[in-house]
Order: C-alpha cells, then sequence, then structure tokens
C-alpha cells in the first residue's frame, strides 16, 4: 500500500532563510501523525508546499500516491486542509460557503454530508449565518468543515484547535479520532498542545529550524527517553539539538 | 466543469450581492456624466451628421461603464481574497488556471453587460437611441469586456494591498478612459492628444461599439475589431501565462 503522505528531501527558502532543509517524511495510510516543533520550524511551510499553496524549490511531494504539481488535480482531491490562519469569504453564508467548496471539487449535490458535518462541528444551528457574524472558534470549525466536504482520504489540520475553548476542543478531537478510527482516513496534525498530540496521535515528527529532529511513535519515544510525557521528551529533544525552541 | 461552474457563480454571487456597490453606483455615476455632459453641450456643432451629441455620448458612457465594471470586478475580487486570505479555497481545489481564469472572466463580462445594459436602457428613455449593427455591438461588448477583465486578474494578483489597486485605477484606468473618446471625436482633438488617443484600445471599444449603436465611427470598425481582439489576445495569454507560474498566488 502506497503511503498517504510521502515527502523526500523537501526544501524551501525564503530570500536567504532556508525554512526547509532537506525535509523526508513517511506517514502511512489510517495513521495518525502529528508534526510537531517550534514555532517558525517550517511546518505551516511544508503544509503549504503539500497542499500546493507554495512550490518547493526542490523534493518529491506525493498525496496518495499524487505527486502534488505533476498530478495536482487527483493529489488535491486526495487532500483536505485547514490552514493555520482563520480565514473566511464574509459574502457568504456557512452553508454557502460549504455548498461553493463542493462544487470546487466537483460535487453538486452534497447537503447530506455537508449536514452531517455541521452536526458533528456542531455547527447545525449556524448553518444560515453569515460568516461574519460567526465567533472565532466556529470560524475554525468551518474551516474544518470546508477540508472535509469532499471526503478526503487525508486530512491535514495546522493548529486546528487554536483559539477553540477546551470543551469544544474535545468535541472536535472526538470527530476527527472517528474520522481516523471509523472511517479510516489518514491524519497529519501540527499542534500546540503537546498533551492533546501524546493522546491522539501514533507517530510524531519534531520539526526544528527546518530539520526533522525525532521521528517514532510516540510510545517508541517515551520509552527511549524513559519518559512520563511527550511534553519532556519535547523538551530534552529541543535541548539536545542547541539553542533553546519557544514552545 | 463543475468546478469552473462553481467560481463562475460564485464571482457572480460575490458582486450580485452587493448591487448597490457593483451595479446601481456606477449606473447613477454614468448618468450623472450623462445629464451634465449632455446639457453642457446642448446646441454645440454635432459631431457626426444627424446625431445629437447626447446620442453621440451615449455608446461611449456605456462602454465606458462595461469596461471599467468589468475590470474593477475581477481585480476587486482578486485583491480581497488575497488581502483576506480567503483565495486558499479556491487554490486548495483542483480547480486549472484555465478553468481559474475563464470563471473570473466570464463573471467580469456579466457584470459589464448587466451594467452596460442598464445604463443603456436608462439613457433609451431620455434620448432616440438607434440600434444599427447587432453584430458588431455585440462582438465589442464581448472582447472589450474580456479584455478589462483579464487587465483586472493582472492587476489583482500584482496588488498584494487596496492603495496599490488605487494606482491602477487612477495610472491606468482612469487616464485610459478620459482619454477614449468617450466625450469626444478623435477629430476634435489636438494632434498630439489625437496621437495618443490612437495607442488607446479603450478608444477602439469605444469607437467600434458606437459603430455598432449608432453605425457611425472615427475608424473602421474592422480596424477596432482587430485592435481590441489582439489586445484581448494578449493579455488573456499574459494571464494565463502569470496564473500558471503562480506569481504572487503560490508563493
Ligand atoms: N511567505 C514567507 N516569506 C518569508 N518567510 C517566510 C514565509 N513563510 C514562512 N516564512 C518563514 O519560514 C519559517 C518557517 O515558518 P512556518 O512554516 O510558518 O513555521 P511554523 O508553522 O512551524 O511556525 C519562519 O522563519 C518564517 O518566518
Ligand atoms: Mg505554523
Amino acid at each position: 500500500m502506497e503511503p498517504a503522505i510521502e515527502i523526500r528531501d523537501l526544501r524551501k527558502s525564503f530570500g536567504t532563510m532556508q525554512a526547509l532543509k532537506g525535509v523526508s517524511l513517511l506517514v502511512p495510510q489510517g495513521d495518525f501523525f502529528a508534526l510537531l516543533g517550534p514555532n517558525g520550524a517550517g511546518k505551516t511551510t511544508l503544509i503549504n508546499a503539500l497542499a500546493g499553496l507554495s512550490r518547493p524549490d526542490s523534493g518529491v511531494l506525493r498525496v496518495m500516491g499524487h505527486d502534488v504539481l505533476k498530478d495536482y488535480r487527483a493529489a488535491r482531491r486526495s487532500v483536505g486542509v485547514v490552514p493555520q490562519e482563520l480565514v473566511f469569504d464574509p459574502f457568504f453564508t456557512v452553508r454557502e460557503t460549504l455548498r461553493i467548496q463542493s462544487g470546487y471539487f466537483g460535487l453538486r449535490h452534497n447537503d447530506d454530508w455537508i449536514d452531517d458535518i455541521l452536526f458533528n462541528l456542531q455547527l447545525a444551528d449556524k448553518a444560515e449565518a453569515n460568516m461574519r457574524a460567526l465567533s472565532g472558534g466556529m470560524k475554525r470549525r468551518v474551516l474544518i468543515a470546508q477540508a472535509l466536504v469532499h471526503r478526503p482520504p487525508v486530512i491535514v489540520l495546522d493548529e486546528p484547535t487554536a483559539g477553540v475553548d477546551v470543551e469544544l476542543r474535545q468535541s472536535l478531537w472526538k470527530f476527527i479520532q472517528r474520522l481516523n478510527q471509523k472511517e479510516g482516513h489518514t491524519i497529519l496534525l501540527t499542534t500546540h498542545y503537546l498533551d492533546e498530540a501524546e493522546a491522539l496521535c501514533r507517530h510524531v515528527a519534531i520539526l526544528k529550524q527546518g530539520q526533522i529532529v525525532a521521528m517514532d511513535e510516540i510510545r517508541h519515544l517515551l520509552q527511549s527517553y524513559q519518559s512520563e510525557s511527550l511534553e519532556e521528551v519535547f523538551v530534552s529533544i529541543m535541548h539536545q539539538h542547541g539553542s533553546q525552541g519557544d514552545q | 466543469m463543475q468546478g469552473f461552474r462553481t467560481l463562475l457563480f460564485k464571482e457572480i454571487l460575490r458582486f450580485w450581492k452587493v448591487w448597490f456597490q457593483t451595479i446601481l453606483a456606477p449606473l447613477i455615476s454614468t448618468l450623472l456624466y450623462l445629464l451634465v455632459f449632455a446639457q453642457v453641450m446642448a446646441g454645440r456643432p454635432t459631431i457626426y451628421p444627424g446625431v445629437t451629441y447626447g446620442a453621440f455620448l451615449i455608446p461611449g458612457l456605456v462602454m465606458m461603464s462595461m469596461l471599467q465594471n468589468a475590470f474593477a470586478n475581477t481585480s476587486s475580487s482578486l485583491v480581497q481574497s488575497k488581502v483576506t486570505g480567503n483565495l486558499v479555497f479556491i487554490l486548495l481545489t483542483p480547480l486549472s488556471t484555465w478553468e481559474f481564469y475563464w470563471a473570473y472572466v466570464l463573471a467580469a463580462v456579466v457584470r459589464g453587460v448587466l451594467v452596460g445594459s442598464v445604463v443603456w436602457l436608462t439613457a433609451w428613455f431620455f434620448f432616440e437611441l438607434p440600434l444599427m449593427h447587432v453584430f458588431w455591438l455585440l462582438a465589442f461588448t464581448l472582447l472589450a469586456t474580456i479584455m478589462a477583465g483579464s487587465l483586472g486578474i493582472l492587476a489583482g494578483i500584482w496588488a498584494e494591498k487596496f492603495d496599490q489597486m488605487a494606482v491602477w485605477q487612477n495610472f491606468v484606468i482612469l487616464p485610459l478612459t478620459f482619454l477614449s473618446g468617450a466625450f469626444y471625436s478623435l477629430h476634435a482633438l489636438p494632434p498630439f492628444w489625437a496621437q495618443m488617443t490612437r495607442f488607446n484600445p479603450f478608444f477602439y471599444a469605444i469607437d467600434g461599439f458606437r459603430y455598432g449603436l449608432l453605425g457611425v465611427a472615427d475608424v473602421s470598425p474592422w480596424a477596432s475589431l482587430f485592435v481590441v481582439g489582439s489586445t484581448g489576445l494578449a493579455l488573456s495569454w499574459t494571464t494565463l501565462a502569470v496564473l500558471r507560474s503562480g506569481w504572487r498566488l503560490r508563493t
């Protein structure tokens, strides 16, 4: 079975700043994978390259076996991306937003699935509300809904719980966990909450200054560092690799 | 195909939801031009025999409003999406650059035609207006709005802030529309300005369109068709190439 996400020797610079210095990563299908690292480590840059939002300087990126540049249509159908920035289109209601997003992927009659997503993200009563009228946490959930309209086998979430309160965070994770366990979606996420990553994910990769400094199953990492928590592991890895991260 | 249709629909819905600004406001400002100029110029020697100044002015104003609104539609939609960041919703989809281009341009054509039609219909109440050559009328409507819509995409891709859009409005669109023969005949200009006007594709769009409505023009409609058509083609080609490169859209 081909990996859900395959990244080989990905390099990306902005001017003279090397944001990614040759990153390789394999995420097997059905995995729940956390990409961790301090601010500025290059997580979003990696996700943008995977999503086709930015062009890598070199390297190979594949989603479900589809090259994200050469076979971009199939690659983009295979992945749903929740961007880190809280963006929305103020012209439309929640339902219009999701219908339009479905249409971009060639889906016309998608309301059953849209209602299902809205229900699970506790947005059912906001379906006809204008995007402008939503709170930050609600907008974040609409972003997640938008990434799911085309039922992508791979779901990439860039800090999906930033600005979402504790209670909602839990129901959000329950939903994403269900997508992973019951429906077999592959999940790649970045988060600042290491306890969340530890509770949810199987694999973890830690990125620092554009390089992967650790990558393993979380339980293996905990064993090899003889540690109780991912937080501890993270801190000691950051120390090992020179200057202090700011997470 | 469905993806393209959705993007076209979304771009039309976007301006339709704010029709007050996107259709009514340009209608009112164009009618103000018409009322003021038609009053001021009433009684002056006519430009073409048998054509009142009002009748001369209307095709120019209709085409001017079509050009401006087609440009405004693509450029402001793109700048807004870039500034607010919601362009990612389109960039993340399997839409090709070709589909992206035509959806934006056709929405600009629709907006241009809508504004142009309401201006024309309103003017029709006040002035006696012939409709001489429907084919030429439609050809210039389509080619000119495609040309202006493409230019709007280029401007929208280039601009990273709203005030950079004002640069385009003030230094490109405004001079092009005022030096376009909308308000006067080419022959009424001093030689230097007449010569400048001959380099302006908007002039040919207006002149050709005027031929379609009134049956009179400064230059042959075939020459105008050639200029507007080749400018439109060159701009389309450039826009598609820029879109394909991902310049300022996919960093
Ligand atoms: N468009 C850009 N232009 C210039 N520098 C950028 C751009 N995007 C990201 N960077 C830089 O690349 C580095 C990695 O950023 P990012 O991928 O956003 O980190 P993370 O998501 O891990 O916090 C940072 O130093 C950031 O300043
Ligand atoms: Mg980030």
